[in-house]
């Protein structure tokens, strides 16, 4: 198993009354209720949360892309790579993703993926994903009944200015290059690549044709999830592929650690009702813009099948969210139960652990994230141990990596002296 | 009597909504799309030989993803013209199908010398940022594109039931066909230039406009007078932005006058 600790990085800072006062965290959103101030603590806490997780064996820490958005704020996941890639030092950098169409040219995204991946001699994992449409349509403009072309056309540019040892020309429709020849390439040829999905079946073989692993991204939980991922499983069964190994599917969970049930409930609980009901409030008109999803994918029904109801996640109780696999919490003994049943349930071999939630503060954080890493995670390790030897769709590291050396002698805190 | 007749383009195979006597009159609809029983078409197959054709994936008709750019849209429609036979009809567009007959004069200015262009779309206005309607849901549409928005909204949901999913998941492909390809042209900012060529139009034009739409609302129309020379505006009253449903016997009056 790999279990990746990856962060969202929402806004703590939401009013009690956003649902009622605001229509949407995502979009257009009201920028007053950000501050940059406090700003400057939330991001330096939620870096420190990622490096802590890689100090205890967390196989990966995890960023990702959104835009104008409380949930999400990390409209550039490779500023943040950067930025832990010095302090964490044994943990795959897992970017997931770069939003392939939004970046112009997108031999932008080959660039800095392979900087991430030369500056953390080779433990970079790498996302394309199509992006939300809030992100894609409608904060960045892309226009939606050409997005997937788009992104087709830069996902086939990235790869080939990795591959190419010779400058090339590129005459797409949407870039246009007579000289690529992209500097740095990255260590690893090419880095393993997730792909974000949201039950498509276009996106179910862009993965299997490419050998890239399908990660379901939902706050639904995994009860929700299982039919969107049998799908996946179905699909390579239908096209005979063989080749079932759980690594080819990745899936995120939010989850929540404490010493019992009860302290759980207790500690985790106004957090992960913060998330549900503020972090997840978004305009019904920013869901998804027409043209978006393929009209294959509209008629498959995976829309109503697998949209959770966030209106109603908003408004659940502890117990409904725990029941209805929202989330897994509880004691290590209870999570390690349910993630059994999730990880062989789903067939999954990567797990994005969401173990910061809403608005937790860092204390709490570390705490589950230890108790998870310490209790949780050990006997999990080895659920598929036929499939130990699947590395494909995982970082390969230099075995001797530099270290960053010391920095000079200061006086107290950075701005204080 | 409206009739849906298929017809071969060079890139794809196109419906058409034909009927009437009279002068031809080519009628682009907008971004909502059109139908056989639309009361518009009937109104204007009174007086002229109506051709309507459908944007590829509007109603049931074939998509065309090689239509991706404004000059695309406004080649397709031109070879539309040329495969009806058309020879300098009365082109007439409304809303988003005002703005590729807009193109379509600017382009081949010689080959349109008559044109109505019923509150199109296609210009900017910083100072009045018009409504997105693609991040709207059905029901808030009625407000932004109707000046009796009760009257407009029990229009548009008539036989429409959302609660029952069969019914929603067609809405929805309808919606991504329809709306997908429209946001081509209109999407995020239903501007692909116009401004700069709307000089090369030499067809006698008029601009006919709701006096309440609140989607363009009129500054949108003075920039379009004042941009085609000639041009002239007829603002009716008691109209929204869907002028031609609000006040239809009064468009086509004004329509008329370039038979």
């Amino acid at each position: 198993m790999k279990f990746t600790w990856f962060n969202l990085m929402p806004w703590p800072h939401l009013p009690d009354d956003f649902r009622k006062k605001h229509r949407s965290v995502w979009v257009d959103i009201d920028a007053k209720l950000y501050d940059p101030v406090k700003g400057h603590d939330v991001y330096n806490d939620y870096l420190d949360m990622l490096e802590y997780a890689d100090g205890l064996g967390y196989d990966g820490v995890g960023v990702n892309e959104h835009h104008q958005n409380a949930y999400g704020m990390m409209p550039s996941p490779n500023i943040m790579a950067a930025a832990i890639s010095r302090r964490a030092l044994n943990a795959a950098i897992v970017v997931l993703g770069n939003s392939l169409s939004l970046y112009n040219p997108p031999v932008r995204v080959a660039e800095e993926f392979a900087m991430l991946d030369v500056i953390s001699g080779g433990r970079l994992v790498a996302g394309f994903p199509v992006g939300t449409s809030m992100d894609t349509n409608y904060c960045y403009g892309d226009i939606p009944a050409l997005t997937r072309e788009r992104y087709q056309e830069a996902h086939d540019l990235v790869r080939k200015a990795w591959r190419e040892t010779e400058p090339f020309a590129w005459n797409g429709r949407y870039t246009k290059l007579r000289y690529v020849n992209t500097w740095p390439k990255p260590i690893q040829q090419p880095p393993p690549i997730h792909i974000p999905g949201g039950g498509s079946v276009e996106t179910y073989d862009f993965c299997l044709d490419n050998v890239y692993s399908y990660s379901y991204l939902s706050f639904s939980g995994y009860i929700r999830a299982k039919a969107l991922l049998q799908g996946y499983w179905d699909r390579l069964t239908e096209r005979n592929e063989p080749d079932e190994s759980p690594y080819r599917a990745g899936f995120a969970q939010t989850i929540c650690v404490a010493e019992t049930d009860a302290e759980a409930e207790r500690l985790y609980a106004p957090h992960v009702n913060y998330f549900f009901n503020r972090c997840l409030h978004i305009a019904p008109g920013f869901a998804d813009a027409p043209g978006y999803r393929t009209i294959k994918t509209i008629k498959s029904g995976a829309l109503s099948q697998f949209s959770p109801n966030f209106e109603e996640a908003a408004h659940m109780s502890w117990g409904d969210l725990v029941d209805g696999g929202f989330i897994i919490a509880g004691s290590p003994d209870t999570v390690r139960e349910r993630m059994e049943d999730m990880i062989k349930g789903l067939h999954v071999g990567n797990i994005f652990c969401l173990i910061h939630v809403g608005d937790m503060p860092i204390e709490k954080t570390k705490y589950s994230t230890r108790l998870f890493a310490e209790k949780v995670m050990p006997k999990l390790r080895n659920l598929w141990p036929e499939y130990q030897d699947d590395e494909r769709f995982w970082c390969k590291p230099l075995a001797e990596r530099a270290t960053p050396g010391p920095v000079s002698e200061r006086k107290g805190k950075g701005g204080a002296q | 009597m409206i009739r849906l007749e298929t017809l071969r383009a060079p890139k794809v195979e196109v419906q058409v909504l034909t009927g009437g006597e009279g002068p031809d009159l080519l009628f682009l609809h907008g971004a909502g799309g059109l139908v056989a029983e639309d009361p518009f078409l009937d109104a204007l197959a009174a007086r002229f030989r109506v051709h309507a054709p459908l944007l590829p994936g509007y109603g049931d008709s074939a998509e065309c993803h090689e239509i991706r750019t404004m000059l695309d849209f406004t080649l397709h429609t031109h070879d539309v013209m040329n495969a009806l036979g058309l020879v300098r009809p009365v082109v007439v567009g409304h809303s988003m199908g005002g703005m590729i007959a807009a193109e379509m004069a600017a382009v081949a200015p010689n080959d349109i010398d008559r044109l109505a262009l019923l509150c199109p779309a296609g210009l900017w206005l910083d100072a009045y940022p018009m409504p997105d309607i693609f991040a709207m849901v059905p029901h808030e549409l009625p407000a932004v594109l109707f000046h009796d928005v009760e009257a407009g909204a029990a229009m548009m949901t008539a036989g429409a039931d959302f609660s029952d999913l069969d019914f929603l998941q067609r809405f929805l492909v309808q919606n991504a066909r329809q709306l997908g390809m429209a946001g081509k042209i209109l999407f995020p900012i239903p501007d692909r230039g116009l401004a700069e060529r709307l000089y090369r139009i030499k067809a006698r034009t008029l601009l006919i406009w709701g006096a309440s739409d609140r989607l363009t609302p009129l500054p949108y129309a003075e920039a379009f007078r004042d941009g085609i020379a000639g041009s002239e505006l007829v603002v009716i009253p008691e109209a929204g932005h869907m002028v031609p449903l609000e006040q239809t016997a009064r468009v086509v009056e004004a329509i008329g006058r370039l038979a």
